[in-house]
């Protein structure tokens, strides 16, 4: 067991719903993709679920057990923040030994190998990495960390594509040889599409959806061609993203891919295409 | 083995696919050991559950069996299963995409036969036509 239940969340900062009333049930041993625009709350309910802030309504229940005050229940997340916590004077070898102290089932020669894989100096203080290498450095302690829960709030910020190709092998291979529940908030979506098992979007605070990737994408499809034949195969269907390049248009079809109109779209000379998740995104959450 | 991730067919089909292609190749052997799910879902970066319902789709039509505690092996038969499965929708999967691409392009159907018969003889008569 590794659940999550957010019951009825919401937070209020003044006169600002951070978030409003949100119901998710997180399984055990899956790895979801937490998508948001900036501001849509995603850390927010990150710091809840982390006893980091209080919810103002509503409650946050991990195998049963309030996360309110409740050190038991919360040594069993690690969360890996995107600003940086940790002592800035501080050695990075040090820190991964107080975190074994947090976490006694921390891997310090997993972390320690990671850092050499990663070209990590484990003797440079917190203050003196660069921004790539700070989301390094936390990534490691959390991938490490051997927590039932981990929580990843944007991982690969300033990381270059080679590291952070790096970072997503080792997350799926850490992952597939200890089962967790593992939360990753990111704005690279099309990135973390084919690592992340179930979506969970949210807009200005609220739940927009909560879905398996394979299932949202089999849910739409692209389709394209010659602008006016497009516009007589879309016709009294939903569609997002319709984009127009001289007379050639292209559209999302928000229908099962499974509910094609093979033979129109063979009479008006169309294409189709997968959807992509990044799209999807864009219109659900413009 | 590649995935294409554009590509319309979901990654499980696609990866089940790739797996059905080595062996067809020879490169995964009858009854010989298969690579872990793990190594396939780290080598592609995709998620192991992904991965596991590609692998689960050729275990249920008897193309790779798991040995418990070991891993997954290829079927005796395996290769002669995946040959009449592909036979069968070989006209689906490629002489109608090649039939749609053709008529895009203006070729009849006599110049695809001319093409498939005799290489690449089309343009070479054009040429002596030309002259």
């Amino acid at each position: 067991m590794k659940t999550i239940q957010i019951k009825g969340v919401s937070k209020v900062y003044g006169r600002t719903k951070a978030l409003d009333k949100v119901d998710i049930t997180i399984e055990s041993n899956r790895i979801y993709g937490l998508l948001g625009r900036n501001g849509a709350g995603k850390t927010t309910l990150l710091n809840l679920m982390t006893n980091k802030i209080f919810p103002t309504e509503g409650e946050i229940v991990i195998d049963g057990e309030t996360v309110l005050e409740n050190d038991k229940a919360l040594r069993n997340i690690f969360y890996m923040t995107e600003q940086n916590l940790y002592p800035e004077g501080e050695r990075i070898r040090n820190i991964y030994k107080w975190t074994k102290e947090f976490y006694p089932s921390f891997d310090m020669e997993y972390a320690k190998g990671l850092s050499e894989k990663f070209g990590l100096d484990t003797k440079k203080k917190v203050k003196d990495l660069s921004t790539g290498y700070a989301s390094i450095f936390k990534a490691i302690a959390a991938l490490a960390s051997n927590a039932d829960i981990v929580l990843f709030d944007e991982p690969v910020l300033g990381l270059d594509a080679n590291h952070r190709d790096m970072f997503y092998r080792e997350l799926i291979s850490s992952y597939s040889e200890s089962p967790k529940t593992i939360i990753i908030s990111t704005h690279l979506i099309e990135e973390v599409a084919s690592v992340i098992e179930e979506a969970i979007i949210i807009k200005e605070g609220k739940l927009i959806l909560k879905q398996s990737v394979e299932e949202l994408l089999s849910g739409a499809y692209i389709v394209s061609g010659e602008a006016s034949r497009v516009d007589k195969y879309i016709q009294g269907k939903k569609c997002v993203g319709i984009e127009t390049i001289g007379s050639f248009k292209s559209a999302t079809v928000l229908e099962a891919v499974n509910n094609r109109d093979e033979a129109l779209s063979e009479e008006l000379k169309l294409e189709f295409a997968r959807a992509e998740l990044q799209k999807l995104f864009i219109s659900l959450t413009n | 083995m590649l995935i294409d991730f554009n590509s319309e067919k979901p990654i499980y089909l696609q990866l089940a696919e790739a797996i059905e292609d080595n062996i067809l190749k020879g490169i995964f052997e009858e009854e010989a050991q298969i690579v872990s799910t793990t190594e396939i879902s780290v080598k592609y970066r995709i998620n192991p559950a992904t991965a596991g319902k590609g692998v689960n789709v050729l275990v249920d039509e008897g193309i790779l069996y798991k040995k418990r505690g070991l891993g997954m092996f290829v079927s005796a038969g395996a290769k002669r299963k995946i040959l009449e499965k592909r036979r069968n929708s070989f006209y689906e999967e490629y002489v109608q995409s090649l039939l749609e691409e053709a008529a895009k392009l203006n070729i009849s159907k006599e110049d695809i036969v001319k093409m498939i018969v005799g290489g690449n003889e089309i343009e070479d008569n054009s040429d002596k036509g030309s002259k």
